[in-house]
């Protein structure tokens, strides 16, 4: 049998009378890439930090390729490497000295040549001793994707991976992450890029008020509307509107 | 051990970057304090027949090491928290345990650097004996420890670098001011000196200098009970609230 690499059973979470997440259901399998959409506040976020163990659902499980992530929260924080929506970084240390500081917390050391070949691939190598502070916003993008990845994650969240980072860049990021998932990591991404969605990913839930609203193949999500040619914006536009 | 190794690491890489700040200034602070204060009454005071410059120097040596040990960790979470690197600390499997012995022991290190430094630049303005070197060692680690954890309770209760500011203002300044570091309790009003026995800090400063001059205010066993109770409410109060996750995850 095969474990998908995320199960979302029965998840709702509030923040005082805003519902968040709404009894929401889905599997992931492994090897998928993913897309989860939805406007702002449909619980886009809040689900992604439930999933990461930043936020605590009120009922329901969530499980990274089995392991609970709230009661096995160590195996299932192995598994999982997040790219957090807002541009953090901490301005004490260089880039190098983040990565590394990084793969220290998931308890690897010596992870030298793994974070070469991720500046490489992410364009990073000439920053490498550079602080986080002189970097530009796409830069720090990217360094956020590096530390994500640093600890090899089967389970990859993007959460708004490319806001604010310029299209060659963008470009660069988007051959990375395909390659990471041609080699059988599972991807998870949420967008406010649409096309980027849909041409990236495989399978698309749409959230809105905390709750799964569509959930298809991209595919099947284009021809949802019978007898209409729709790209995946109209496609979502309708949905939400529904 | 290797999370707990690392989140300690860069903890104490984060205030060595910034030496000048963190460590060099408290030690040129305490220096002017020094100064100051036995210029004006080295020639008036003796505190259990020791010189005034000689009985303030370990006292400003563990406010010293108090102080900064408790602006380490608080310092440090708050500006986590404010401009949301604390996600990565947050997102690997560290345990709460690991999380709070790191922060703790990387404060109590920056305390006792600031306080090595302070000892140093004053120890050639006073005659200092060192009649039990233990009891110097076990308060400066005891007092780290419990301010860093201090300020690992401010530094998550925080939301706002003004509230940090309060609780240090109107918490830790007034508890390390008003312990003896200046004076013996045997010198104030006897209201003041009962007063003075609420204060956990008094019992740190006390047999501290206890260490030094083998004298103190009341005996180093009662200091060392009453240092390792709060030590330990402390240290289980703060790991409840990271267990919690309280003001960390949502």
């Amino acid at each position: 049998m095969n474990i998908p690499a995320i199960r979302i059973s029965g998840v709702a979470k509030h923040f005082g009378a805003v519902r968040a997440l709404d009894g929401v259901d889905l599997e992931i399998g492994s090897g998928e890439f993913f897309g989860l959409l939805g406007p702002n506040g449909a619980g886009k976020t809040t689900l992604i930090s439930a999933l990461a163990g930043l936020a605590r659902p009120d009922r329901g499980t969530i499980e990274v390729i089995g392991h609970d992530v709230q009661t096995d929260y160590r195996a299932a924080r192995r598994l999982l490497g997040v790219v957090p929506q807002e541009l953090v970084f901490d301005p004490f240390f260089s880039v190098r000295e983040t990565l590394k500081i990084q793969s220290g917390y998931f308890g690897i050391r010596g992870n030298d040549d793994w974070i070469d070949e991720i500046l490489h691939n992410l364009d990073l190598t000439a920053k490498a001793g550079a602080n986080m502070r002189t970097l530009s916003g796409g830069m720090k993008r990217r360094v956020l994707v590096a530390q994500a990845l640093v600890h090899r994650p089967p389970v990859i969240v993007l959460d708004e991976p490319t806001a604010g980072v310029d299209v060659e860049l963008r470009q660069g990021l988007w051959r990375f992450i395909r390659r990471l998932n041609e080699d059988g990591h599972t991807i998870v991404l949420t967008t406010h890029y649409l096309e980027e969605a849909e041409s990236q990913c495989g399978r698309i839930a749409m959230m809105k008020a905390g709750r799964i609203v569509a959930l298809d193949t991209t595919a099947n999500l284009l021809q949802r509307f019978v007898g209409e040619t729709l790209n995946l914006e109209e496609v979502f536009v309708r949905v939400m509107n529904s | 051990m290797i999370a707990f190794w690392t989140l300690f690491a860069k903890e104490v890489l984060r205030f060595w970057k910034v030496g000048f700040q963190t460590v060099a200034a408290p030690v040129l602070t305490a220096m002017l304090y020094l100064l100051i204060f036995s210029h004006v009454l080295d020639a008036h005071v003796r505190v259990h027949d020791v010189p005034y410059t000689a009985f303030l120097v370990p006292g400003l040596v563990m406010m010293s090491i108090l102080q900064n040990a408790f602006a380490n960790s608080s310092s440090s979470l708050i500006q986590s928290k404010v401009t949301g690197s604390i996600v990565f600390v947050l997102l690997p499997p560290i345990s709460y345990r690991a999380f709070w012995a790191a922060y703790v022991l990387a404060a109590a290190v920056r305390g006792l650097v600031v306080g090595l430094g302070v000892l140093c630049v004053t120890y050639w303005f006073a005659a200092l004996r060192f009649e039990a070197p233990l009891w110097i060692i076990v308060f400066a680690l005891l007092g780290g420890g419990l301010l860093g954890t201090l300020g690992v309770i401010a530094g998550i209760w925080a939301d706002k670098f003004d509230q940090l500011a309060a609780f240090q203002n109107f918490l830790i300044m007034p508890l390390t001011f008003l312990s003896g570091v200046f004076y013996s309790i045997h010198s104030l009003p006897p209201f003041w000196q009962q007063v003075s026995h609420f204060n956990p800090v008094f019992y740190m400063i006390d047999g501290f200098r206890y260490g030094f001059f083998g004298v103190s205010d009341i005996s180093p066993w009662t200091s060392l009970a009453v240092v390792v109770v709060c030590f330990v409410a402390m240290a289980a109060f703060t790991l409840a609230l990271l267990k919690r996750g309280y003001k960390l995850r949502m």
